[in-house]
């Protein structure tokens, strides 16, 4: 293809977020937005007051008698099996006889408006008698509560490599959940259809999941149920699992009454009754040459899955899998413990677990590098990995972590940053800057080998029009985008003649979600390969036409052009054509990665179709009087493969890298002792508005060629950028130090500026230290 | 009844007046594009403009449709998304966002398009700092804000060329905003002429409601059905005025109004930075100050400015207007968490403080998790009087270190006789230690909140005294 066509490439610089019309005219719609069917229900749902119990009594009288509330369903009403447990069956839709978290549901209830639906709610009496509430995963663990048997990953041999380490560093790690906040909460809206079938629209990343789960529930066939997801208003891998529980409810009220039944949940009922990101807590230990080399690592970590499994365990396997970032180290000893404590079931989170890993090498690296008293970048720097590397996993790296460090450390001058830093902090008393380097690495794939396949339907219309089916859901990470961009170039045809449909289970069947970071490479391969199929037959057709051979049939911007000529035929005609000529327009491919495999007896395998890489560097200015502080700049180097879509790919960076920021800053989940809880709403958890993100990022794409099962060779990049931002977290250690020398900061994230103020005042010191 | 126009059309409806806008435009009037994510006012994905005729002026400001009654729309211009889509095609406002990669989910998008109009038509000079300063109510989870931030330069830039014309008629003839903006101001006019009392005064109110942006927060489900005096819309109940040294606000003066006073500003250099760390720009343009006292909030940023102001409420009571009001000083309004000094039917009918003068000095700090948009953790005001290098008269306020915003009376009546030194301040603040009793909660622990208010009071003489030694204080315990 030459560059000159106006179609026919993917015109990665100019080609903006298709959705960007609608979305900045109001006229996106999301499930809220739906219109809706006359006589439909509204559904609330009565959820558990206490973390933990035994229900004594339910009393709904009340409530029922209510003018507007039509009925209310329990556990009883499930005609299916009353289990929504999708690795393990581990969890109610409703709660019989126990509830495990606070914001478990236990009733639902349906009336003729929403108002209605919530007032009743206010009317259900229970009692439920206590029992012991864990909110520690580590408790949980000595208790037995593991939802898993644990796992250990193993490379080398640790206890074999102490002996020969210069210095080793022993400690401890955590790091707090956080809240998704997609703006868009969660929902559903179910409308009954004959035959018993139901629609299900709902805000979801996985509609197969809802259809599956809901089947089972119902004790329907999976056919009977049709999942439709036009676009989420945010996911974040909140909506990956845990967007079933609503569709199903809906889809509950449907099946017995008989009518449209719809939940848009309230904020603080989302915030309540839904998992997050997992927190972990975690041991370390290090231990390193004289050169600086790693030569041995071990971790343990306690992940806080909450009552019930949901996708714990494989976050659990990525926390695994990125235990080593981006270093290689030859003796590695990893255990995960996924423990059970009485908080809402804990979900994916962009990056699934990976961040969390990550979190516990750069702080033992950091830890290092303190008693050393020299900067940690130069431990990250001496151990990032080579192509050839093994990691612990046993897939051997095909590496740009040096490229990516390198660039980065050349293009953004480090020692001029450092520099000016130094002198920076030497003539302030009030301000002190930090900064940190953040090296990442981000294998791309679902570490569920099986789960690595996508299909597309792909419709040519006789008009020339192209209509594109897949299983990936659009939540703003661009993905529609991407597979227009392939269809319009493949046949080189305007982009506005493609028409991304919604995500619906009965166009395309058993679909992933779109999660993993992987959903533009596997639907967008799926779609390539059909669209190569159609253009194929159609060229058959043209060459038939023009006498010769489909080799030497070109499509040009919309035109046929045979042995380089242009013919008479435009692409309107083609289509209509190879219609009338009975060959078909339409074709489904499916698309699975090859090459990816893993065993889980050995824990061993090639996971990962590829991994992602790149560098920051973040700064941050913090007021030593108040304790608060701003973030100067990030500046990263990003492995971007090929970029499909700058604007989108930009896009994902910098909301990755913000929201970051935003765990390791100031997004502070609290429950109390009672497992309630208490930053239930935006007053009380913040994420970072404008003011609070940094004053400058600079990302540079450093375009890699190589072959990496991309689609068209451009690199995931949905979560691997959120990892940039537990630069943050060092960068504040780094500033606080520059302030308090002797601070003993306990490696805990998020570094609020709660945190920060009590650091940097920790001990009576003397001005001399801070002067100096 | 309440009548008001809603983008083009008149819109009367006989739902509760109580009924917040949010739920009128997206389920009566069926316009999807104004968006719900929290319905607190707090992620900015509802806001809408509100357009209101000002001494024959139309301004124009933006406010968040969820926390908003309908009795405050009455003989408005209420704008929605749907009300700045031209016929065909993108405004150059959207088009900004859009080329800018500012809109991913999208499901914020409606929220910031409504705030950048509203900067196009609000008064404003047309810096990227104002345009900025505009979208600080939204919230975004995808873009990392930096795409918008790109955006606002271009909108800035839309209105370069603005003189002195009205913005609302610069907008239209711009083709920056539909046609018929240009025609509002006097439809507006004409619909004050028609009509007299929009929103009916019930006798025996279950609640006062002024901006709502705390009413609503706690009381959602009973305004709509409960008996409501509105206080928002009162002229008489507006405005701020000058006497002598005294400075006298109506209760239904709002965080903007006083932003935007030359009183305020003149008498305090540093508003403009204070009052950018309260709420958002939509909040700021409905919250009022007497809701502000009234809610009692022992963080309530107003509420500890005007206790070191010393400031007065007068109240007048609502069962019987013709009864004398009587004034307490707000020092005095506070008896305990959230127990006030006041009958149920007394409301706020004024509030008078002294504007400090040129020996005078005043500041104040907050802090919280988030540094905007946030409640805070733990602030505070301060006002001195100087003879030379001696105090002689001096308030000290303090918040979220007790059940109720606290005025600091042993650390005020500490200071006067005394000259600044760092010695004092240290003396100062170990006093102001066992005059306060936080408590630990989402904002912060109890320790942090001592340590919190140890350091804004340093930050308050290293501000006002910017020659006191650093070192002996920053790194004093
Ligand atoms: C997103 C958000 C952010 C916020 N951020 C801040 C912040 O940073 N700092 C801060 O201090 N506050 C903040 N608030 C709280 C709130 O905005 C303020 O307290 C505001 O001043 C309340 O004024 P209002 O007019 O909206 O009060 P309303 O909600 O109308 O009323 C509040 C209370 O005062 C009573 N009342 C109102 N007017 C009168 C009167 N004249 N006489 C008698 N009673 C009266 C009402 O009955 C009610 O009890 C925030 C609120 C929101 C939603
Ligand atoms: S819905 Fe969030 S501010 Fe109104
Ligand atoms: S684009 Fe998704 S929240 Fe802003």
């Amino acid at each position: 293809m030459s560059e000159s066509k106006k179609y026919g490439n993917l015109n990665p610089e100019s080609t903006p977020n298709i959705d960007s019309y609608t979305h900045v005219r109001g006229e996106s719609v999301y499930l809220d937005d739906i219109p809706m069917v006359s006589g439909t229900l509204f559904a609330a749902v009565f959820d558990s007051p206490i973390a933990h119990g035994k229900i004594k009594r339910l009393d709904l009288e009340e409530a029922l008698n209510m003018k507007e509330v039509v009925r209310i369903f329990t556990a009883k009403d499930v005609p299916g099996v009353n289990q929504i447990g999708g690795i393990i069956p581990d969890e109610e839709l409703l709660a019989e006889h126990h509830v495990y978290f606070c914001g478990m549901p236990i009733a639902l209830v349906v009336a003729i408006s929403e108002e209605a639906a919530k007032a009743a709610l206010k009317k259900i009496k229970i009692e439920i008698e206590p029992l012991p509430v864990i909110t520690d995963p580590r408790e949980a663990k000595e208790k037995g509560e593991l939802i898993i048997p644990p796992r250990t990953f193993n490379l080398g041999d640790t206890d074999n490599a102490w002996p020969a380490c210069a210095i080793i560093v022993e400690g401890r790690s955590e790091t707090n959940g956080q809240e998704h906040l997609y703006i868009e909460t969660q929902g559903a809206y179910a409308i009954p259809l004959e035959n018993g079938g139901i629609r299900i629209y709902s805000s979801t990343q996985g509609p197969t999941a809802v259809q599956r789960t809901a089947a089972r529930v119902l004790g329907l066939h999976m056919h009977q149920l049709e999942v439709d997801t036009t676009r989420l208003g945010g996911g974040f891998g909140g909506k990956e699992d845990q967007a079933t529980t609503w569709g199903i409810m809906c889809a509950l009220a449907t099946y017995h009454l008989k009518k449209p039944v719809k939940y848009s949940l309230h904020r603080m009922e989302d915030m309540r009754m839904t998992g997050k990101r997992h927190p972990y807590s975690a041991d370390f230990k290090i231990g390193l040459d004289r050169d600086l080399k790693i030569l041995a690592y071990e971790a343990t970590f306690y992940q806080n899955a909450g009552a019930a499994a949901d996708l714990s365990p494989a976050v659990m396997e990525r926390t695994l899998f990125h235990c080593t970032n981006s270093y290689f180290v030859p003796n590695v000893k990893a255990t995960a413990y996924s423990c059970r404590t009485h908080l809402p079931p804990n979900t994916a989170f962009r990056g699934f677990g990976g961040p969390q890993g990550m979190f516990v090498i750069e702080a033992a690296i950091a830890k290092v590098a303190e008693q050393l008293g020299i900067p940690a970048s130069e431990i990250q720097q001496k151990n990032l990995l080579n192509t050839g590397d093994e990691f612990p996993y046993g897939q051997i790296a095909d590496s740009e972590a040096n490229e990516c460090w390198n660039k980065a450390v050349k293009l953004y001058d480090l020692s001029k940053l450092r520099k000016d830093i130094d002198t920076f902090n030497a003539s302030n008393i009030l301000y002190k800057k930090g900064m940190a380097l953040m090296p990442i690495c981000f294998g791309i794939s679902f570490t569920k080998t099986f789960m690595n396949q996508a299909r597309s339907l792909v419709h040519v219309y006789t008009d020339g029009s192209v209509s594109v089916s897949t299983g990936a859901v659009e939540m703003g990470q661009g993905v529609n985008t991407k597979i227009l961009q392939v269809a319009a170039a493949i046949f080189s045809i305007d982009p506005s003649l493609v028409k991304i449909n919604t995500t619906n289970t009965w166009r395309i069947a058993n679909t992933s979600p779109s999660a993993a970071s992987a959903t533009a490479d596997l639907n967008g391969k799926a779609t390539e390969i059909a669209c190569l199929e159609i253009l194929h037959r159609i060229k058959m057709v043209a060459a038939e036409e023009f006498k010769t051979i489909p080799e030497k049939i070109e499509i040009i911007d919309e035109w046929v052009y045979a042995h380089g000529e242009k013919t008479a035929w435009d692409w309107r005609r083609l289509a209509f054509e190879t219609y009338a000529r009975r060959v078909s327009l339409s074709e489904l491919a499916h698309y699975t990665p090859p090459g990816i495999h893993y065993d889980l007896k050995k824990e061993k395998g090639h996971p990962f179709a590829y991994h992602v890489y790149g560098t920051a560097i973040l700064t941050v200015t913090i007021d030593c009087l108040r304790g608060i502080y701003e973030f100067d700049s990030v500046k990263v180097v990003h492995d971007a493969g090929s970029s499909m879509n700058h604007m989108v790919d930009m896009g994902q960076c910098e909301g990755g890298i913000v929201q970051g920021i935003g765990w390791m800053t100031m997004e502070e989940i609290v429950y109390d002792k009672e497992g309630r809880l208490r930053s239930n709403a935006l007053s009380t958890y913040k994420v970072p508005d404008i003011y609070s993100v940094p004053k400058q990022i600079d990302i540079h794409f450093l375009e890699t060629k190589k072959d990496s099962l991309a689609v068209f060779r451009s690199k995931a990049v949905g979560e691997p950028p959120l990892l940039y931002g537990l630069g943050a977290y060092f960068a504040l250690r780094n500033a606080i130090k520059a302030f308090n020398p002797s601070a003993d900061i306990p490696y805990d994230a998020p570094m609020t500026p709660e945190k920060v103020l009590m650091a940097l005042y920790q001990k009576k010191k003397l001005p001399e230290t801070a002067l100096s | 009844m309440v009548r008001f126009i809603l983008n083009e059309n008149i819109v009367e409806t006989a739902l509760p007046p109580g009924t917040v806008l949010l739920d009128l435009i997206r389920y009566h009037q069926h316009l999807m594009g104004t968006k719900i994510g929290c319905r607190e006012g707090d992620c900015g994905a509802c806001t809408i403009l509100v357009g209101e005729l000002k001494e024959n002026h139309l301004e124009y400001q933006s406010m968040t449709s969820c926390l908003m009654p309908l009795a405050n729309a009455a003989g408005k211009h209420i704008v929605t998304i749907e009300g700045i889509n031209l016929p065909k095609g993108l405004n150059p406002v959207q088009q900004a966002l859009a080329v800018s990669g500012g809109t991913q989910c999208g499901f914020c998008t409606p929220g910031f398009i409504m705030s950048m109009a509203g900067f196009c038509l609000s008064q404003k000079p047309a810096t990227t700092q104002n345009a900025i300063a505009a979208i600080d109510g939204n919230i975004c989870r995808c873009t990392g804000y930096k795409s918008i931030e790109r955006a606002a330069v271009k909108v800035a830039e839309l209105l370069k060329d603005r003189k002195k014309e009205d913005p609302a008629q610069f907008a239209a003839e711009q083709q920056i905003l539909p046609a018929y903006f240009a025609g509002i101001r006097q439809r507006l006019f004409e619909m004050h002429n028609s009509n007299g009392a929009p929103v009916p005064v019930s006798a025996d109110p279950a609640f006062f409601l002024a901006g709502g942006t705390d009413l609503y927060v706690q009381k959602h489900d009973e305004i709509p059905h409960a008996s409501v005096r509105f206080l928002f819309d009162k002229p008489e109940l507006n405005g701020i005025i000058k006497k002598g040294n005294k400075c006298i606000l109506g209760p239904s003066v709002t965080v903007t109004d006083l932003k935007e006073s030359t009183i305020i500003n003149e008498s305090f250099p540093a508003f403009q930075r204070y009052s950018k760390l309260v709420s958002s720009t939509p909040i700021r343009n409905m919250a009022t100050i007497a809701g502000n006292f009234i809610n009692a909030s022992p963080i309530g940023d107003f509420t500890i400015f005007f206790l070191a102001l010393d400031a007065r409420v007068n109240f007048v009571s609502q069962g019987n207007p013709a009864k004398a009001g009587r004034t307490i000083p707000l020092r005095k309004l506070y008896r305990g968490y959230k127990i006030l000094n006041k009958e149920a039917d007394e409301f706020v009918s004024q509030i008078e403080f002294d504007l400090p003068g040129k020996n005078d000095l005043f500041h104040f700090e907050k802090v919280s998790k988030r540094t905007h948009l946030d409640i805070a953790s733990v602030n505070s005001a301060i006002t001195l009087s100087l003879d030379g290098d001696i105090i002689v008269n001096a308030g000290i306020s303090a918040g979220g270190v007790g059940p109720i915003p606290l005025f600091l009376e042993k650390a005020s009546r500490f200071l006067p006789g005394k000259s600044v030194s760092e010695e004092l301040i240290n003396d100062l603040i170990e006093l102001i230690q066992t005059e306060i009793s936080p408590i630990s909660d989402a904002r912060g622990t109890a320790d942090y909140k001592r340590l919190l208010l140890r350091q804004l009071i340093k930050a308050h003489f290293i501000t006002l005294f910017p020659k006191l030694e650093l070192t002996k204080l920053v790194f004093s315990a």
